[in-house]
C-alpha cells in the first residue's frame, strides 16, 4: 500500500509532505523510545510512534525511513512540523491507539521491518 | 595533511556541539550526512555513519555541556571523533551493555537513555575506541572502512 492507503485507512491527517505521499510502504516500526527505533528499524520503514519532539524526526533522517505515523492523536511540536518540511519527510497524525493502528495495517499486507530481535538476550 | 594510519584525509571538518539542546541534536549529524552522500560515498555506509554519529551526538546533549566533533575522509575510512566535557563514563564495560543506561527522567520522556546507545554505535562501526575520565568528559572515536 502507499502511505495515502496508511492515512485512508487509519483516518489519518497528512500534516507534512503530502505530495511524497503516493510512494509505496511494505513494513513498519512501532515504537515510543527513539533508541530501539534506532537500534532495529529499517532503511524505508513506515514509523508507528507516540513521540512527538524533532528528534523523532533526526531519527527519520538518519535512518532514511519513509515515512512517520504519529498515532493516539498527539500533535507533534511546531520545531517537529518544521523539520518534517525542511527534511521532506511525510508526517501523519491519527487518532487511533498503536494497537489499533499497527492491527489495522497488518490485517492489510504490512508487516514489521524485522520480526524479533535475534540476539536479545532473554 | 598525513595520517600515517590511515592515509592522507580527502575532507576534515569540525562541528561543536550544546549539552542539553535538545532542539537542535542531529544538526551536527545531518551535516555529515549530507557531506557523505554529497561527495558519493555508499549509501550504506552513509546510513551506517548518520546512525553512530546520531547516537553519539545524543550522548553529548545528554550528558555533557559541550562536545567538539571532529569528521575526516580518508581514501580507506571515515573518522569520527566525539570529544565533551561532561559527567564522563564511570564503567565503559558496563555502559557498553544493552539496557544499562543513566537517563534522567527528562532524557527518557525525549525518546531516549534506554542503554542502546553506545552498542548501537558498536553495531555500526568496524572500529571504536571509548576514553572517559569521571568528571572531566569523554572522547569517542569510531572509525567505518569504506
Amino acid at each position: 500500500m502507499t502511505l495515502k492507503d496508511v492515512a485512508k485507512l487509519l483516518n489519518a491527517e497528512i500534516l507534512v509532505c503530502e505530495d511524497g505521499c503516493d510512494v509505496e510502504v511494505k513494513t513498519a516500526f512501532a515504537a515510543d523510545l527513539l533508541s530501539d527505533v534506532l537500534a532495529y528499524a529499517k532503511e524505508g520503514t513506515l514509523l508507528i510512534t507516540g513521540i512527538t519532539n524533532p528528534q523523532v524526526i533526526r531519527t527519520a533522517e538518519m535512518l532514511e525511513l519513509i515515512g512517520i505515523l504519529v498515532v493516539r492523536g498527539k500533535t507533534p511540536d511546531v520545531e517537529t512540523l518544521k523539520l518534517a518540511q525542511t527534511k521532506s519527510i511525510p508526517l501523519m497524525v491519527t487518532k487511533y491507539i498503536m494497537f489499533e493502528s499497527c492491527g489495522k495495517l497488518y490485517q492489510n499486507g504490512m508487516v514489521g521491518c524485522v520480526e524479533f530481535v535475534p540476539n536479545a538476550k532473554s | 595533511m598525513q595520517n600515517h594510519e590511515t592515509g592522507e584525509f580527502l575532507l576534515e571538518k569540525r562541528f561543536s556541539i550544546e549539552g542539553g539542546d535538545f532542539i537542535h541534536a542531529g544538526e551536527v549529524s545531518s551535516a555529515i550526512k549530507k557531506i557523505l552522500k554529497d561527495i558519493g560515498i555508499r549509501s550504506e555506509i552513509v546510513r551506517r555513519a548518520s546512525i553512530a554519529a546520531y547516537e553519539a551526538e545524543i550522548n553529548v546533549v545528554c550528558y555533557a555541556r559541550k562536545g567538539e566533533v571532529t569528521f575526516r575522509v580518508t581514501q580507506q575510512c571515515l573518522q569520527l571523533l566525539f570529544k565533551d566535557e561532561g559527567q564522563g563514563i564511570v564503567d565503559i564495560e558496563l555502559a557498553m551493555q544493552e539496557g544499562y543506561s543513566t537517563a534522567t527522567e527528562a532524557i527518557r520522556e525525549m525518546g531516549f537513555g534506554a542503554g542502546m546507545g553506545l552498542s548501537n554505535i558498536k553495531k555500526n562501526v568496524d572500529r571504536l575506541k571509548i576514553d572517559s575520565e569521571v568528571g572531566i568528559g569523554t572522547c569517542v572515536e569510531m572509525i567505518i572502512n569504506t
